[in-house]
């Protein structure tokens, strides 16, 4: 029972996580219709910087800021070079210059930073862990990272519900040309809107620092679950992204943590051990198949396929 | 004109490729024959999965997926044929003619059912989908423990035999891959121009259009999609062949994201275009750094791919029409 009170944690903890690197790319899908693959390689930017900076200034503070502003920048630069050609290409031209992108960058961080991976410690302040219920102690790191991603969420769907932004926002993925025409600078707002979702996958970047090994590579798992995320909740739909990233954080982290012990019920213990590994990396994509099968768009599509 | 100089390069090319491995023995450089076999495979999966992408305008970015499939059958068999054991109550073996078509048949059969769920959706949905259960098959096979998992598995007996020819020798292999190729690109020619072929360019156009004209648009994309991944298979078992070794990294989603350049350098929707795609492509990626260690750019040599990727991105802005356009000066895509 403790056990499974920490491990929902952990989910919830993933999930969130897996919400502030999908949100951005939600958003860039569902408003400008661009897929952008290297949106992983923006997060990897995130964690690099981050933990650079912090090892080099002794500050968290510091290194996720320069984590958010480095993560940001490259946006910018991402969008005035590449991304504004590809608004009116067609999907296949997003995905190949996209790629090409990740093959660059990966390679930049490697000349840059070597190939051996960075390892960072939690923070002073945020390590140690705090009793949440009688017995059950939880690391206060995690918190802290599912704190922010609600501070994330719900500073997102204000912005974009709730302010004169937001409303542009909105009223350019209908029709880009009207609001140009009324007198918008959509392009500014399209290159704003990119750079806010690299700061996203960028600040993600650098909360992964502590918990996972800073390496070339690291931007492509993430974005494949990012994807996951996407297609489950919707696309274009942050409180889609917000519920599928909740998901599939619970489903891949339950999964690991009791399928095994589920099929050892009735299976020997070797076949229980293989098949539990076998299935539990393989969760997610089943619970994505299940949700296809009953809505094709997503839970909450925000518009048609296209 | 330009049709007449054409025909005489495809002949010359023709006639190069089936005299390759005399001309790289003459120079002696026999062993590029391994270089051009590999080539050879990638153009077959390539050509496969163009059938896809240029003649439905359907972008699966999982396509590696069924190339990985079709050469884990075939290690897994060797493996079992090693060991004497038996997987799902069928015994391992090293003969080619029943490795070979159960790596295919296999494929089409994973195929029918990623296709199955990928094309109840379409455009960004599509693209996002394929690529999640590519990387559901690449995480299956790293949980393959009995099989290797991350590390793969090793074919200790080598390469399977097919019928009576060792695909051992380099150049009995070559010729293999030279026929399997030219034999798939002929089926390519005939689909492409049957009823059903001609049915798949009409939704490619306008799906809308053949919807309400009747036809039953999702089984003619799940047919195509059951033979782009067979095709696959088939280059994936000879992909397990050439190298006596599987692993997970031949179906990891980088892959289909090449294969998938390939199609595009080349010149998508033609016959002959992902071959052309799939070779230069190959030769990039095996020049580049000799290339700049030859220039004496040793630290370009080390990281050719920060050449590479903008390499890609360009071809994809200002050379959308691949090769084959630029030969014919006609645009297809």
């Amino acid at each position: 029972m403790l056990l499974l009170v920490e491990q929902l944690l952990n989910g919830l903890q993933l999930g969130v996580f897996l919400f502030l690197v999908s949100a951005g790319l939600t958003l860039i899908f569902g408003i400008m219709g661009v897929i952008n693959l290297a949106h992983g390689s923006l997060y990897m930017i995130g964690a690099y910087t981050g933990a650079t900076v912090t090892q080099a200034s002794g500050s968290y503070l510091l290194g996720f800021l320069a984590a958010a502003c480095a993560a940001g920048l490259s946006g910018v630069v991402m969008e005035l070079l590449l991304m504004r050609r590809l608004y009116a290409r067609d999907h296949l031209d997003q995905v190949l210059v996209t790629f090409g992108l990740i093959v660059f960058v990966n390679e930049a961080v490697t000349m840059i930073w070597g190939r051996t991976p960075l390892f960072m410690d939690i923070p002073q302040a945020l390590s140690g862990s705090v009793e949440i219920l009688p017995g059950v102690p939880y690391p206060v790191y995690r918190l802290a990272i599912i704190l922010a991603g609600i501070v994330a969420a719900v500073g997102l769907w204000l912005l974009i519900a709730r302010t004169r932004i937001g409303m542009l926002i909105r009223a350019g993925s209908t029709n880009r040309e009207m609001v140009s025409g009324l007198g918008v600078n959509i392009s500014r707002l399209y290159t704003l809107l990119f750079a806010a979702g690299a700061v996203l996958a960028g600040v993600a970047g650098a909360f992964a620092g502590p918990q996972v090994s800073v390496q070339v590579g690291m931007g492509e798992s993430i974005l494949i679950l990012a994807f996951v995320v996407v297609v489950i909740g919707g696309i274009g739909s942050v409180r889609g992204a917000f519920v599928g990233a909740l998901l599939v954080g619970l489903v891949d982290t339950l999964g690991r943590a009791f399928l095994h012990d589920l099929l050892g019920l009735f299976l020997p213990p070797a076949e229980a051990a293989g098949m539990g590994a076998a299935l539990s990396s393989m969760g997610i994509y089943v619970v994505m198949a299940l949700v296809l099968i009953v809505r094709p768009r997503g839970l909450f599509s925000v518009r048609p396929a296209s | 004109m330009r049709q007449h100089s054409l025909r005489i390069l495809a002949y010359g090319l023709v006639l190069v490729s089936v005299l390759f491995p005399f001309i790289a023995d003459a120079a002696e450089s026999g062993y590029l024959v391994p270089t051009a076999s590999r080539i050879l495979i990638y153009a077959l999966a390539a050509v496969s999965l163009n059938l896809l992408v240029g003649y439905v305008g359907l972008v699966s970015l999982g396509h590696a997926a069924y190339l990985g499939v079709g050469a884990y059958v075939v290690g897994i068999l060797a493996f079992h044929a090693d060991a004497g054991s038996t997987v799902l109550g069928i015994p391992g073996t090293v003969q080619g003619l029943l490795s070979i078509p159960a790596a295919v048949l296999l494929s089409a059969l994973v195929a029918l059912v990623i296709g199955a769920l990928c094309l109840r959706t379409s455009g960004i949905f599509f693209i996002m989908i394929t690529l999640a259960f590519g990387q559901m098959i690449f995480f299956m096979m790293v949980s393959l423990e009995r099989y290797g998992g991350d590390d793969g598995l090793f074919m200790y007996a080598g390469p399977n035999r097919l019928g009576a020819l060792d695909l051992s020798n380099e150049w009995t292999f070559f010729y293999v891959c030279l026929t399997l190729l030219a034999a798939f690109l002929l089926l390519c020619r005939w689909l492409i121009r049957s009823r059903f072929g001609r049915a798949l360019g009409a939704i490619r156009q306008n799906e809308a259009r053949m919807t309400t004209l009747g036809a039953n648009v999702y089984r003619y994309k799940l047919a195509i999609f059951v033979i782009a991944g067979a095709g696959a298979g088939l280059a994936g078992a000879l992909l397990a062949n050439q190298a006596s070794y599987v692993s997970p990294d031949m179906l990891h989603w980088t892959r289909s994201g090449e294969l998938l350049f390939m199609v595009i350098l080349g010149g998508s929707g033609t016959l002959v275009g992902p071959v052309l795609g799939g070779a230069s492509f190959l030769l990039l990626e095996e020049y580049l750094p000799v290339g700049f260690g030859a220039a004496g750019l040793e630290t370009l040599k080390e990281h050719w791919r920060i050449v590479f990727g903008p390499i890609l991105i360009l071809v994809m802005l200002f050379f959308r029409r691949g090769i084959y356009g630029l030969l014919t000066g006609e645009d297809r895509s």
